[in-house]
């Protein structure tokens, strides 16, 4: 009866762990089985997947998620500096500093929707990364970034007598492949709150929201609170992903605040499915490859990948390719990205849907545009005028009919 | 002035004006307790101003609305929505993105846990008997084979008993309806008066803004009829219907 179960649900979340745990062995083939990519695979993932909880749920386009991840780095690297070289205590302080900047930024732009929105919360990430260059320097080390120094006091670990050369976690280095399986872990973590939010009554606000605002106030609910906790909570994941990019790169700069970094979070969500639970660690996934792998590629690999191409022919197609790869790379991502989304407006996840067959109703609110929709549609149409009633009627006759002959 | 207790709502000399328009001039009304009070006349009367006014999308500009006894004035929307007030619109306000049921869900749970609950932990499918409270609200009204459809793909007849089912659910005090048979055909008007009947049995204070007369005749326990934002009459169907200034006022409008 139920459109989505309990026990499904378990299952996703169990089936992400196995993918995320064997991830070293399934990205080998394609040439990203290295623990550095990895790694930004998954703090990226916490990232697209906290952004969802908003966009997703909402609808609401928040153009300055970047201001969060950094606030969230800058303060990790702090814990690392001054409390201690454990991952803890810097990703609560990471947490909880995101949180507050989210719950100010949003307070103030959630009195608009759409448009407006968006350029608000744009105008307050470009100020926090202007000020981070200029009047919050003794803070962000502004141009230099700020990094960890071995002479830094870190009382915690003074007081405990404990000495790590890099972040870590209860002792194990925050490096290479230990690395990837933290950050994997908190990734599953995150995924597994995702879906326990998109479930819960507090999700289904979310979406009432997006579907009809104005319904909202005359079903009773007042939306504004609901809003704001859901931009708190994307930018505590923001936090979250920021506090893991510094344990993996102890040096926070204010690059990560810039616009484009926004920017990369909202192409990560729309081109994985904006509202879908996977979708965001898909396209994370995508984005991520081709800025990293697709960029690396050089002529002379192409050349060596078309030696089966006659003489003549080889060069100009080289040529072309090339285009393409390497510093073309964006290039081509761009074109995916308009494909995807002209042709499956839901992202890479409504091709899987509808490759697989799973669903059946696209979110369109008019009966236009879909086949299945319009199908659904005129059925409904065709049943509303003969109600009942007819019906009612002609059974009404046929039993009197009955009773009339019967004695 | 005395405060009569079975006096559900009290509108008390409402004006509006817009840019130097008077939708509403002067308007004064009371809806008693148990009573359906239907609210007639021509085009831009002012009927769905006034509306408007005692739901809280517009604040008159001077006057004010009386429920229970609390100022509506000033009030927002899911403020006067959690004091029972439903509201149902002329063109179907529902959630098109969810389904039948979680439609109905929404508008139970708003007055379970209130305007603000952060509810995070339990599954939206799992909040006890309030599925099967709204499974059964929509079975009544004819919704059940389309529980688990979207609900912006059903026809319009059946987003309006949706929407009616989503007042209902909440048990509320006051019924707004706001032409509930607006563009209906004829035989689903006359399911419709069956089913406001039915409500109207039920004991609910019930308004309603129509500007079809045979939903009004049959239905309403007392009628007001507006014409350029003034209360031109007032009183039971019967004298309503002799009434010379409603008949010009109507007349009126069909000479235009």
């Amino acid at each position: 009866m139920k459109h989505t179960s309990k026990l499904a649900d378990i299952a996703l979340l169990i089936g992400f762990a196995i993918v995320v745990a064997l991830g070293p062995i399934i990205f080998t083939p394609i040439g990203a089985g290295y623990p550095d990519l990895l790694q930004k695979f998954a703090i990226y993932g916490i990232f697209a997947i906290g952004f969802n909880i908003l966009f997703g749920l909402t609808g609401y386009l928040s153009f300055g998620h970047a201001a969060f991840l950094g606030v969230g780095s800058y303060a990790a690297v702090w814990s690392f500096k001054l409390l201690s070289m454990d991952l803890l205590p810097a990703v609560a302080m990471s947490v909880v500093l995101a949180g507050v900047l989210a719950l100010a930024i949003g307070f103030v732009s959630l009195r608009r929707s759409g448009i407006y929105f968006s350029i608000l919360t744009l105008a307050f990430a470009q100020m926090c990364y202007n000020m981070a260059y200029s009047v919050l320097t003794p803070i962000t080390n502004g141009e230099t970034g700020l990094r960890v120094l071995r002479q830094d006091p870190r009382y915690l670990d003074a007081a405990i007598g404990y000495v790590s050369p890099t972040p870590s976690l209860f002792g194990m280095q925050i490096t290479g492949w230990t690395g990837f399986y933290i950050c994997g872990a908190v990734l599953v973590a995150a995924f597994g709150l995702s879906i326990a939010i998109f479930r819960s009554p507090f999700g289904m606000t979310l979406r009432a929201i997006k579907s009809n605002q104005n319904r909202m106030g005359y079903t009773g609910y007042s939306t504004r609170p609901y809003l704001l906790s859901a931009f708190v909570i994307s930018g505590m994941f923001a936090g979250l992903a920021g506090a893991l990019l510094a344990a993996t790169d102890p040096l926070a700069g204010a690059e990560r605040m810039q616009w484009t970094a926004s920017g990369e979070v909202v192409l990560m969500t729309i081109l994985g499915g904006a509202g879908t639970l996977l979708g965001p660690v898909l396209g994370t996934g995508i984005i991520k490859y081709f800025e990293n792998i697709f960029s690396a590629y050089n002529e002379a690999q192409l050349k060596a990948m078309f030696t089966f191409v006659p003489d003549g022919l080889r060069e100009p197609v080289v040529k072309t390719l090339s285009l393409f790869v390497g510093e073309g790379w964006q290039l081509t991502l761009g074109l995916l990205f308009m494909a995807v989304v002209i042709f499956l407006p839901g992202g890479v996840m409504e091709g899987i849907n509808r490759l697989i067959g799973l669903k059946h109703t696209p979110k369109v609110r008019s009966l236009g545009d879909s086949p299945q929709r319009d199908g659904l549609g005129e059925m409904v149409i065709e049943e509303m005028p003969t109600h009942d009633r007819t019906a009612e009627i002609e059974k009404n006759a046929a039993e009197q009919q009955a009773r009339a002959t019967a004695p | 002035m005395k405060v009569n207790s079975d006096i559900v709502l009290h509108i008390d000399h409402v004006h509006k004006t817009f840019a130097g328009l008077h939708a509403l001039a002067d308007v004064h009304l009371d809806i008693r307790e148990g009573e359906t009070h239907a609210i007639i006349g021509p085009n831009g009367a002012g009927k769905s101003t006034l509306l408007n006014v005692c739901v809280g999308v517009l604040p008159p500009t001077q006057g004010k609305v009386m429920f229970h006894g609390t100022e509506l004035t000033g009030l927002k929307p899911y403020e006067i929505n959690q004091l029972g007030v439903a509201r149902v619109f002329q063109t179907p306000e529902i959630f098109g993105d969810l389904t039948v049921l979680e439609n109905v869900m929404m508008a139970m749970l708003s007055h379970q846990d209130g305007a603000f609950r952060l509810k995070l932990v339990s599954r939206f499918d799992e909040q006890g008997e309030i599925g099967q409270r709204a499974v059964q609200a929509l079975r009544e009204r004819g919704l059940g084979e389309h529980l688990y459809h979207l609900a912006g793909a059903l026809s319009r007849g059946d987003k309006r008993r949706l929407e009616l089912v989503m007042g209902l659910v909440q048990k509320p005090k006051l019924l707004l309806l706001d032409e509930p048979t607006a563009g209906m055909a004829r035989a689903d008007t006359n399911a419709t008066i069956d089913i406001l009947r039915q409500i109207k049995q039920s004991g609910m204070t019930i308004v309603i803004i129509e500007h079809d007369m045979h939903v009004v005749f049959s239905l309403a326990d007392r009628i007001t009829v507006l014409a350029g934002g003034r209360v031109i009459a007032q009183g039971v169907p019967d004298e309503i219907k002799g009434n010379p200034k409603v008949i010009e006022a109507y007349l009126g409008e069909e000479q235009v």
